[in-house]
């Protein structure tokens, strides 16, 4: 199985305060690679490390060969990365449709917009219903789907999702998950899944991480990581 | 009767200019939530480069395209090269900076150009088949080149990629990133078209108070009590603060206290609002849920 994400000796860094102490990570084309960890071990900041976004790194990050890390955010997106942010990221002013229109930017050529459009709604027929409301006044979960939808809307190659479950409601979260599924498996895209939910993470990856205080402690296959002993006690609450 | 209708009209005429300069403010507003104090000089300063343009020979509104793009070009390499340095600086540092701005426009115009009052030509024929004894044909034209103006820019804003870029960039920095919108390039656009906006104030005002370089000190104050009163995020509410202030202005200083208060009449506007409505009439409340 080909990489697509190759992350070696990471470190990242906000202003001195050290986050990631040489992480080496590595998402396999058309996988699900779920992040696990808790509170503060660098989940969201290996993201925004991926993306070059509000952190200083060092270390190597390759996508399909091409290094990431001497570009910035912008390039990083327009090279098929799309990142569904920890908070969403929603552009609260902003319609619903035109928030989807703004994830098709980083694309080069315009054509097969309105066929990318049909395709979120497709996935998220919510979003079709609210698609001339302000944004702003979505719910949480229609705010996740929309931001899925609004990566998604960049055709990315590979998709970084921020604890999509964070403040939603079960059977939300649920549908949600289930959708990630599907887009993972119909479009082709690689998905890097950072969950504090472990359970829910490793029900839908082929591959686990555990991050600890910016390390990685343990990797494996999803069946491998629901039978450690200590991913068991400490993530499953078993 | 006639006479407060003349009045009331030739109020909506400056209002157009105050409009338009109100405009170039909230342009800026918007994306930065600074205030430019130097709009106005930067205006005058695009005045005086239309002017030497005529001088040279260039036909109005050959003169006209060629300082709106060169007014676009200067006001993006200052975002280039002044602000942009100064994004992490506090609010007070870049307010300072704006100020330096003014001062240095306002002398640089004075030291080339000269401080003789100069006058500036209208490209609207003073026998026109639209002006009248109500209107003069320069006023009819100002409103509606700033009427055009505005329609462009909500045009732009609304149906273009770019304008929804630049929307978007404005309110969550980071999103647009992660889209691949350049949020520095925007800026420096926003820039750009504020100073192109200002340059059209400038080159519709001079022919009524002359060029020099104090031209555009009152018409700053008026477009920035405009630009308070319509809601210093909205545009269209910037636009309508603009017409409001100008044929406030006439009429407060035909009637009430005379031309040479009028002035104080904007600054009136100005702390009415704060106290009374700081958003202002169309300022927009974000609804949010969370």
């Amino acid at each position: 199985m080909s990489h697509l994400l190759e992350v070696r000796d990471l470190h990242a860094r906000y202003g001195n305060t050290q986050v990631l102490h040489g992480l080496n990570l590595d998402v396999a084309e058309g996988q699900v690679t779920a992040l696990l960890g808790a509170n503060g071990a660098g989940k969201t900041t290996t993201l925004r490390a991926l993306c070059q976004l509000m952190v200083q790194t060092t270390g190597s990050i390759t996508l399909d060969g091409v290094a990431l890390n001497s570009r910035n955010t912008e390039q990083i997106a327009r090279l098929g990365v799309g990142h569904v942010p920890d908070g969403r990221g929603t552009f609260m002013a902003l319609s619903t449709e035109e928030n989807l229109r703004l994830g098709a930017f980083s694309r080069a050529r315009r054509e097969g917009l309105a066929q990318d459009m049909d395709k979120v709604y497709g996935y998220f027929p919510r979003l079709r219903e609210r698609a001339s409301q302000q944004a702003g006044t979505l719910s949480g979960g229609e705010q996740q789907m929309l931001a899925i939808g609004r990566a998604l809307m960049g055709r990315p190659r590979l998709l970084l999702l921020d604890e999509p479950s964070f403040g939603l409601a079960p059977l939300v979260v649920k549908d949600i998950f289930a959708i990630m599924r599907r887009i993972n498996q119909e479009e082709k895209v690689s998905i890097l899944l950072v969950e504090q939910n472990a359970k829910l993470a490793l029900d839908i990856a082929d591959t686990a991480y555990l991050l600890e205080t910016g390390r990685v402690v343990l990797q494996g296959s999803s069946a491998d990581m629901r039978s450690n002993d200590a991913v068991r006690r400490a993530y499953l609450g078993e | 009767m006639n006479e407060l209708l003349h009045q009331t009209l030739s109020g909506l005429a400056t209002g157009g200019i105050y409009a338009s300069v109100a405009l170039a403010l909230v342009m800026i507003y918007q994306a930065t939530h600074h205030i430019n104090f130097a709009q106005g000089e930067m205006a005058m300063f695009s005045t005086f480069l239309a002017w030497m343009l005529l001088q040279a020979g260039l036909p109005y509104w050959g003169a006209f395209a060629l300082t709106v793009v060169l007014s676009f070009v200067l006001a993006a390499a200052i975002e280039f090269a002044v602000i942009r340095p100064m994004h992490k600086a506090p609010e007070l540092s870049v307010v300072v900076v704006f100020i330096g701005l003014l001062v240095i426009f306002h002398s640089l115009a004075g030291w080339i150009f000269g401080y003789t009052i100069k006058t500036f030509p209208s490209p609207f024929a003073a026998n026109a088949w639209y002006g009248s004894q109500l209107m003069s044909a320069h006023e009819v034209g100002a409103i509606f080149v700033a009427l055009v103006m505005v329609a462009l820019l909500f045009s732009f804003f609304r149906f273009t990629p770019l304008g929804l870029a630049m929307r978007a960039s404005a309110q969550n920095a980071n999103s647009s990133r992660l889209v691949g919108i350049s949020v520095g390039r925007m800026l420096m656009l926003g820039w750009g078209l504020a100073g192109a906006i200002g340059a059209v104030a400038g080159m519709m005002v001079a022919p009524v108070v002359f060029l020099d370089p104090n031209m555009m000190t009152g018409v700053l104050l008026y477009a920035f009590a405009g630009a308070l009163i319509g809601g210093i995020d909205n545009p269209v509410g910037a636009v309508l603060g603009g017409f409001i202030v100008g044929v406030l202005e006439n009429l407060i200083g035909s009637y009430v206290v005379g031309t040479e208060l009028k002035l104080s009449v904007a600054l009136v506007l100005i702390v009415g609002v704060l106290i009374v409505r700081p958003s202002g009439l169309l300022g927009k409340k974000i609804v949010t849920r969370v």
